[in-house]
């Protein structure tokens, strides 16, 4: 095992040359390349990295231009955790038999894929690969929606969000389904570490992708992602809302090892009420009318009992 | 890089990000680095701007903040000082403002057109009633 990359702090963490580059073509403001730069950033090891289709992969690899600086590769929307899974055996085999040029250097293996590529299309696959414990970390840039393709549900979506195929109107108030609580299927592979992570809190980002670099086994990491485009709101406001979605307990912020394990690693000084999140998102702007208003506080109340359920766990360590 | 008809695309298309090899990639900043025509940070985004970010380096703490939070790798910091923004790759999405601690604020938003000597000139007071 290489020596971990020690980042004590920010100005620290600062020194670190990017392996991502500018001029891709994401959103102004998205939190996609915010979370990419914090986990590559993480670690000092060579990196094998794919991305399923998602804006992140569309965006990132236009022909003629890539814009990372390590080993990537693309497939198809379903199989990027198959993809890096494949090229972690290649590299186990060589090693074992002795035919890797530089056998000290220790690549990291991890997969980047959307909601939409993990919650639904890429399920099966990344079930697979937790199973068969290959030695990868995938990562769920978790923006609720189809994204890349104009907005679609998700069963990442939340209840009471509006998508282009789940839309707000006369009759209905979005998407009725609440969304997939995937890191509990996950972690019930019993896969080594599980985690949810977000951009506003660096430090917890970073130490929680340490961790899944350091340990032997699949990481499924699932983090929240703010998306000005499909979440309506202003591209400068990322920031903001990211620390909304885990101030508010929306994207409680833990983690599970061994499948067993509940560790809850950051826990609002100042809790925000679930109304305020929605409210400073567009796709939730119907919710606010008097027939929805009930939605809120159902909104409120699934995130308290998600909360206690957490805790319970944690003090349980089940 | 010539242009390509859609149909003229190599199947499994590989890009190489470098002209020759970088052994040492993560001691190696970008301005070190030699980048070939197919790495997207020789191309540019300036022209998606509308605002611009100004920096005010009298008011800077060297928080990092505004580092950590660009999603457009913009913010060149070297030896834990921040320098600059790089206007290449900006994108004028304004987050780096909106987590900039300092009062005033050391980075601000102007007019892509604005003149930053002039905006730099009235930059503005301290604003007492924020805590």
């Amino acid at each position: 095992m290489s020596e971990m990359k020690k980042i004590k702090n920010l100005k620290e963490f600062s020194t670190s040359a990017d392996r991502f580059e500018g001029a891709n073509l994401l959103c102004p403001g998205c939190a996609h390349s915010i979370i990419v730069r914090e986990v590559l950033n993480a670690t000092n090891d060579d990196l094998i990295l794919s991305a399923s289709t998602g804006c992140l992969e569309v965006c990132t690899a236009v022909y003629p231009y890539t814009s990372w600086d390590a080993s990537w590769i693309h497939i198809g929307f379903e199989n990027g955790s198959t993809a890096v899974a494949g090229a972690e055996t290649m590299y186990k085999a060589l090693k074992k038999k002795g035919r890797l040029k530089q056998p000290e250097r220790n690549p990291k293996f991890v997969s980047f894929a959307g909601d939409g590529a993990s919650y639904d299309i890429g399920f099966q696959w990344i079930s697979g690969c937790m199973e068969r414990g290959h030695n990868i970390m995938h990562i769920v840039l978790d923006n609720e929606v189809y994204a890349n393709t104009g907005g679609q549900r998700s069963s990442s979506t939340p209840i009471g969000s509006s998508a282009t195929t789940s839309p707000e109107g006369r009759r209905s108030y979005g998407e009725k389904r609440n969304k997939k609580d995937m890191i509990s299927i996950m972690a019930s592979h019993h896969i080594p570490y599980a985690a949810q992570v977000a951009p506003n809190k660096w430090k917890d980002l970073v130490k929680k992708i340490q961790h899944g670099f350091s340990v032997d086994g699949p990481v499924f990491i699932n983090a929240v992602s703010p998306c000005t485009t499909e979440w309506k709101f202003d591209p400068k406001d990322t920031m903001h809302l990211a620390d909304l979605a885990t101030d508010s307990l929306v994207f409680p912020l833990y983690e599970i090892i061994d499948g067993h394990e509940l560790n809850i690693t950051y826990r609002p000084k100042d809790l925000v009420p679930v109304e305020e999140y929605l409210a400073a998102q567009g796709r939730f702007k119907h919710l606010f009318k008097d027939e929805y208003k009930y939605l809120i506080k159902e909104w409120q109340e699934r995130v308290d009992a998600n909360w206690a359920y957490l805790n319970r766990r944690e003090e349980a360590r089940v | 890089m010539a242009n390509k008809g859609w149909d003229e695309f190599e199947i499994g298309a590989m890009l190489r990000t470098f002209n020759g090899k970088i052994d040492d990639i993560v001691g190696t900043h970008q301005e070190n680095r030699a980048y070939s025509e197919n790495s997207s940070f020789v191309a540019s985004v300036a022209d998606w701007r509308i605002n611009k970010p100004v920096f005010n380096k009298d008011f800077c703490i060297d928080c990092q903040f505004c580092w950590v939070y660009c999603p457009d790798v913009s913010i060149i910091s070297r030896d834990k000082k921040m320098i600059g923004v790089d206007m290449d790759h900006c994108k004028g999405c304004g987050v780096c403002v909106e987590v900039c601690p300092t009062n005033p604020k050391s980075l601000l938003m102007f007019p892509e057109k604005a003149d930053e000597e002039t905006e730099l000139a009235a930059w503005p007071a301290k604003n007492e009633e924020k805590k």
